[in-house]
């Protein structure tokens, strides 16, 4: 080292602090390295002064709560978001809405370099906390941080009620602060007002395996309960965006219909008018009608079918037949009509027109072969068959419509039905809860 | 680049800036507060033996600040009600100097600041707004500090202080202000919060254990 190096006499490296607590003399190691305000005594619950090389009492609390213990143990060192950090203070604060107490955990972490972080843990649900280093603009209803938007959750007083281990600020039994939350999952955004001043943080949700494996905890987490304040939605989607593409897949779908109906040929091939008569027919009831040419591709065949019928039915036997090849198309069409009068005033059933698509048929020379039946009180009757070539076939659209349509109803009524338990725990719950009845879905 | 070497007018020992700006600097070996006059350096002062601390950094770690590179050179300590910070005195690589403080591993960055009209400690209450440099700051908090100690270089004189009145002024950015009524002519600092991470320090300290 060149003249002028300092000499090695800088401050002794930092170590952790090995005291007795001056109530009952149990062991007490401050482990955060001066950052330390008040440090609690496990064995005897005197909150000391961790600034004071003796360590005096500022507080006694009864541990009436000694039951309360931390699910990550005091000392415990972990890996969160890639920095090393101990457990170094534990406290339970609880809450009281509508005579109910309700109760959460505050885990304080350390790393010398980094700082102090936080942990929350309520119902199994986790955040990660820091405190602010920008202040957010607040007003009743929502919270502007970092050009984010946060909306108003829930105002509420805090108690803390117990506490173990290191804090670097004056910890106290018994002291209320009110902690106003703002969301933005996975975000929250707390203001905690003691006395005068607010104290801002920033938490993110975290999963209880996440912390069991930053903390390497044996066994598993508590498993979560409902819906927290700031819990990402399962519905990772983007509901309205999900809206707005099938939007746009609806229009696609029927720019594509306008399409294929506008190149559709829809050729009248034949057009013929028949007498059905009960008393000719009783020998050799099917014929056959004039060969019509289907030209061009492959594609869809219509046959139409009118009959007059009121009151009856009539029942024809077809086969598209294709004259060279001799391949047959089999199909029945019923075509029936009923209408009358009863107490709950004039109703109809069926109709006098019929009509089937038959995909795929190649071009060639065809005909029909008819066989008709009809109601045994029928004695004749006209019927006008009609077969148009190359006709659109919307049905398929239907479907994609319907499979598309499927999915994002459900997804969204997952989106919804999620933050709508979310916000039935905060001060805005949403209305018609009680009251509604289709529940179990 | 030869920096400027003289002796301890106390113990004789050798003392070298490391920043040709420095009017103040403590001799490393038996703690005098020395001040450089136009010929030699003068005893005004002695430092007491710094309470411990717990600031990973050190004077001589180095690290970076937007694109320019520094060293620390020096700090002041004070303490309050809840603790103590440091305000790390860092010589940037273009010549100018500006303070790394570190309160409770809360790090920030400012520079000495001219402005006039700045309130009277007494005049300050919390929620008060200001308007430097066409930003907006609002007072957070007044904090009552006393001095604890210097170590290294300073750009001005600053011993035997006692009670010193902060006020701190946050944003709705990053950026901060401090109000510091050590000296009768209060002085103005403007500065951002940094992230432990960007300011790419070395040559810190080691924990115990850690």
């Amino acid at each position: 080292m060149s003249a002028g190096t300092p000499p090695l006499s800088g401050p002794p490296k930092p170590q952790a602090r090995a005291l007795n607590c001056p109530k009952c003399g149990a062991a007490i190691t401050l482990h955060s390295f001066g950052q330390a305000v008040t440090v609690v005594c496990a064995s005897c619950h005197s909150i000391l002064d961790a600034k004071d090389p003796n360590l005096a009492i500022l507080q006694r609390f009864e541990a009436a709560t000694r039951d309360v213990k931390p699910l990550i143990p005091l000392g415990t060192r972990g890996k969160l978001r890639g920095t090393d950090y101990e457990l170094i203070g534990f406290q339970r604060r609880s809450t009281q809405v509508d005579g109910i107490t309700y109760y959460w955990h505050e885990y304080v972490l350390f790393n010398p370099y980094k700082g102090i972080r936080y942990l929350s843990e309520y119902n199994g649900h986790w955040n990660d906390i820091s405190i602010c280093k920008t202040l957010p603009i607040a007003d009743g209803g929502g919270a502007n941080y970092l050009g984010e938007t946060y909306k108003h959750f829930q105002s509420a007083d805090a108690d803390t009620d117990f506490v173990l281990g290191e804090f670097p600020w004056q910890v106290r039994v018994g002291e209320k602060a009110a902690v106003t939350d703002y969301v933005h999952p996975p975000r929250v955004l707390s203001g905690e007002k003691l006395d005068k001043e607010v104290t801002w943080s920033i938490g993110e949700y975290m999963y209880g395996r996440e912390i069991w494996e930053s903390f390497k905890l044996p066994g598993d987490p508590p498993a979560p309960i409902g819906v927290y304040e700031n819990q990402p939605s399962p519905v990772t989607l983007n509901v309205t965006g999900m809206w707005v593409a099938f939007a746009a897949f609806a229009v696609f779908l029927l720019v594509l219909m306008a399409v294929f109906d506008m190149r559709a040929k829809k050729e009248p091939v034949l057009q013929e008018t028949y007498q059905y008569n009960r008393a000719e027919s009783k020998a050799e009831t099917s014929f056959v009608t004039d060969v019509f040419e289907l030209t061009g591709h492959t594609s869809t065949v219509e046959v139409k079918t009118f009959a007059p019928v009121s009151n009856h039915w009539i029942y024809l036997n077809y086969a598209l037949i294709n004259q060279d090849s001799g391949q047959a198309w089999d199909f029945g069409r019923e075509v029936s009509y009923y209408s009358g009068y009863d107490s709950d005033g004039s109703w109809t059933e069926g109709k006098q027109h019929d009509s089937v698509v038959i995909p795929s048929v190649p071009p060639g020379h065809y005909y029909l072969r008819i066989e008709p039946e009809a109601d045994p009180s029928l004695p004749n009757i006209p019927y006008t068959v009609e077969v148009i070539h190359d006709v659109p076939v919307f049905g398929i659209y239907g479907i994609a419509f319907l499979a598309l349509l499927v999915p994002v109803v459900i997804i969204s009524f997952r989106a919804y039905t999620f933050e709508r338990s979310r916000w039935s725990e905060s001060d805005h719950p949403p209305m018609e809860l009680s009251s509604s009845s289709g529940d179990d879905e | 680049m030869s920096q400027p070497v003289a002796n301890c007018p106390n113990c004789g020992a050798k003392i070298v800036f490391r920043w040709s700006s420095s009017v103040q600097t403590v001799c490393e070996y038996c703690k005098s507060i020395l001040v450089r006059t136009d010929v030699d350096l003068k005893k005004v002062g002695q430092v007491a033996d710094l309470p411990p601390d717990s600031s990973p950094i050190q004077i001589s770690t180095e690290g970076k600040y937007g694109n320019k590179a520094f060293v620390v050179v020096g700090r002041i300590l004070y303490g309050y009600d809840q603790g103590g910070w440091n305000e790390w005195h860092v010589m940037m690589n273009d010549g100018t100097s500006a303070w790394l403080s570190d309160a409770q591993s809360e790090y920030a960055l400012s520079l000495s600041s001219k402005a006039v009209n700045l309130p009277a400690a007494a005049q300050v209450h919390v929620g008060q707004q200001f308007t430097w440099n066409n930003q907006s700051y609002t007072v957070s908090v007044i904090t009552p500090a006393h001095y604890r100690g210097v170590e290294g270089e300073l750009p001005f004189q600053y011993w035997d202080k006692t009670d010193v009145t902060f006020v701190d002024l946050r944003t709705e950015s990053r950026n901060f202000a401090t109000l510091d009524y050590s000296d009768p002519e209060p002085a103005l600092y403007l500065g951002e919060f940094v992230e432990f991470d960007e300011l790419n320090l070395k040559n810190l300290r080691s924990f115990e254990g850690w």
